[in-house]
């Protein structure tokens, strides 16, 4: 075949639409690029900063001791009364937001026609939009009082309010993704199972819950983490004290809670108080870390369960 | 006895009374379209259909794409309730009783009447699983192992599973899973089959172990398909419907007069491949 017949297949557009395109591919992974190097960044600083701080502080005090009183004269850093007000945040949110976001869920996916769903999850994602302050002064000014006619010796701050706005906070969440994973699950399934007489709950509990299982589980798994990371709400509803106690009418303080005090406070730049801002962080760091990863790990691991 | 239970027991009971209170005008006949209509939105998807549909026979539904030949299979187990908006005229009887009624719960009705759909279906459980599915939700579950297997080998699917039940069921082939899903279907012990075009997603030889399965079901079930394909309505089928477009039921009659002698002209037109 002489070369005067063979196809022309060496340019798809013209010389500037080349040139555009691997413009923007540059700009796509400048994007990109500076989304990781922040996170770098902010792993750096921190890892750095506590560093420093473990130079003064035994690592071993850190976390055996369970007496945490980085202000005294005398101060002492164990991180427990602050791993375990996080945790009572941490666990008793989800005791609230798990169930309530799930069945939420199978009603939204399963049980509410087109109509009602269109006007049911807008409504439940504005929750997810109002700023956590807000819940903050919610837990304060509504959440304590209640709790307070029923145990009239609970303080102004206490874990209880601050378990129950941050449950609240994140049942949105739960729901809203938890949704989206039962959406997925193909109609088929629905089909063949109603096909052989199920009833809706059969379907809900028996064949959809089933098949979104690794989706719901991550649905969980994020709002737990961010429940962990919660801040603000906390601070304003539990209060700043840190001590290990399994009354949820007393007050607590989280991780977060003690880098707001401790961040807004007026102890100087450099001092041990300071840097203890970054072990604490860098902590919280690796809990919410090790959430993720579980999620990334779950979704892989159950992603086929249907196809 | 849970609720659904009561209901589909009633529902099992009435239905017995009513078919010897009042018998068929056919005492073969098992279900009955009385100017069946139904209806997508404003869309009149089939079109006051009126047959008679006999007992332990294989009963073919044929006729060109959107002729609403699904949708009348749909209609027999209520699964058309499960699309929002689409409406139904008429009446449907089943054993005499008609299921439209405002007392009848489609949940008791599919339980009398089984399905098995164009696309293998199965769930994401084991093979075990899946044919106990129907069995345990209808807490006929006593002595489940032998209904599993005794469902399997209806399905002629026992030969090749029985050493690996707890397999799932989505890792077999597409004829296999196919073969589950009937096995599924017929395990809770159906008076009615209800076949959507079950060999449209299969290859030949799936295709024709199908086909041969339809005809042993047919002893004691009463089967219902719906096929493009009129070559296997003629083979499989003692009875054929004709829709054509427009959700209209042109005829109905033994398939053997359908494929020699219809008289329908549209009908002798879609059958000899000139239409549709």
């Amino acid at each position: 075949m002489s070369t005067a017949d063979e196809v022309d297949l060496s340019h798809g557009g013209s010389r500037r639409e080349h040139r555009v395109d691997s413009l923007v591919r540059w700009v796509f992974f400048i994007c990109a690029l500076l989304t990781i190097l922040t996170t770098v960044g902010i792993i750096l600083v921190l890892v750095q900063g506590a560093v420093t701080f473990f130079l003064d502080v035994s690592i071993i005090e850190y976390f055996t001791s369970i007496d945490w009183a980085p202000l005294d004269a005398d101060p002492s850093f164990g991180i427990w009364p602050l791993i375990w007000g996080t945790l009572v945040i941490t666990v008793g949110s989800a005791l609230i937001a798990v169930p309530i976001g799930t069945l939420t869920a199978i009603y939204l996916s399963e049980y509410a026609s087109d109509q009602t769903r269109s006007v049911l999850k807008p409504l439940l994602e504005i929750l997810a939009g109002i700023p956590t302050i807000v819940y903050g002064f919610f837990a304060l000014s509504f959440i304590t009082p209640q709790i307070q006619r029923v145990f009239p010796d609970t303080g102004t701050f206490n874990a209880l309010a601050g378990a129950i706005v941050v449950g609240i906070m994140i049942i949105p969440m739960v729901s809203s993704l938890s949704e989206d994973a039962m959406h997925a699950v193909p109609d088929d399934l629905r089909q063949a199972a109603y096909g052989l007489g199920a009833t809706r709950f059969d379907v809900s509990t028996n064949v959809v819950v089933p098949a979104a299982l690794s989706g719901i589980v991550a649905a969980y798994i994020l709002a737990i983490s961010r429940a962990i990371g919660e801040t603000m709400a906390v601070t304003l509803a539990a209060g700043m004290r840190p001590q290990i106690t399994t009354n949820p009418l007393e007050p607590i303080q989280t991780m977060t809670a003690y880098m707001v005090q401790v961040g807004t406070g007026d102890l100087s730049v450099g001092s041990i108080g300071y840097q203890s801002l970054f072990a604490v962080g860098l902590t919280l760091f690796a809990m919410t870390l090790a959430m993720n990863l579980v999620s990334l790990w779950i979704k892989g691991r159950y992603r086929e369960v249907y196809r | 006895m849970s609720l659904v239970d009561a209901v589909t027991d009633r529902f099992a009971t009435d239905l017995r009374a009513e078919s010897t209170r009042e018998p068929p005008a056919d005492p073969d006949t098992i279900i009955e379209a009385r100017d069946l209509s139904v209806y997508y939105g404003e869309t009149l998807a089939i079109d006051s259909v009126s047959m008679r549909i006999p007992e332990r026979q294989v009963t073919a539904i044929i006729g060109p794409s959107g002729c609403g030949k699904s949708t009348f299979l749909r209609s027999i187990n209520r699964m058309n309730d499960l699309v929002q908006g689409a409406r139904v005229e008429g009446e449907l009887h089943f054993k005499g009783k008609n299921v439209y009624d405002e007392d009848v719960d489609p949940v008791a009705l599919r339980r009398l009447i089984g399905m098995v759909f164009q696309r293998p279906n199965p769930f994401p459980k084991s093979i075990y699983d899946n044919v106990a599915y129907g069995l345990r939700i209808q807490d006929k579950d006593d002595n489940l192992d032998e209904r599993v297997e005794q469902a399997l080998r209806q399905a002629a699917l026992w030969d090749e599973v029985n050493d690996q039940l707890d397999k799932n069921g989505l890792d077999l082939s597409g004829g296999q899973q196919q073969r589950l899903c009937i096995a599924r279907a017929i395990a809770t012990d159906p008076e009615v089959i209800l076949m959507d075009e079950p060999a449209s997603a299969l290859d030949p030889v799936a295709t024709a172990q199908i086909e041969d399965l339809i005809d042993d079901l047919a002893r004691d079930y009463t089967v219902i398909i719906v096929t493009h394909n009129m070559q296997q309505a003629a083979r499989i089928s003692d009875k054929t419907a004709v829709f054509l477009t427009g959700g209209e039921l042109v005829e109905f009659g033994d398939t053997s007069q359908i494929f020699s002698d219809p008289e329908n002209e549209r009908v002798e037109a879609y059958i000899t491949g000139r239409f549709g």
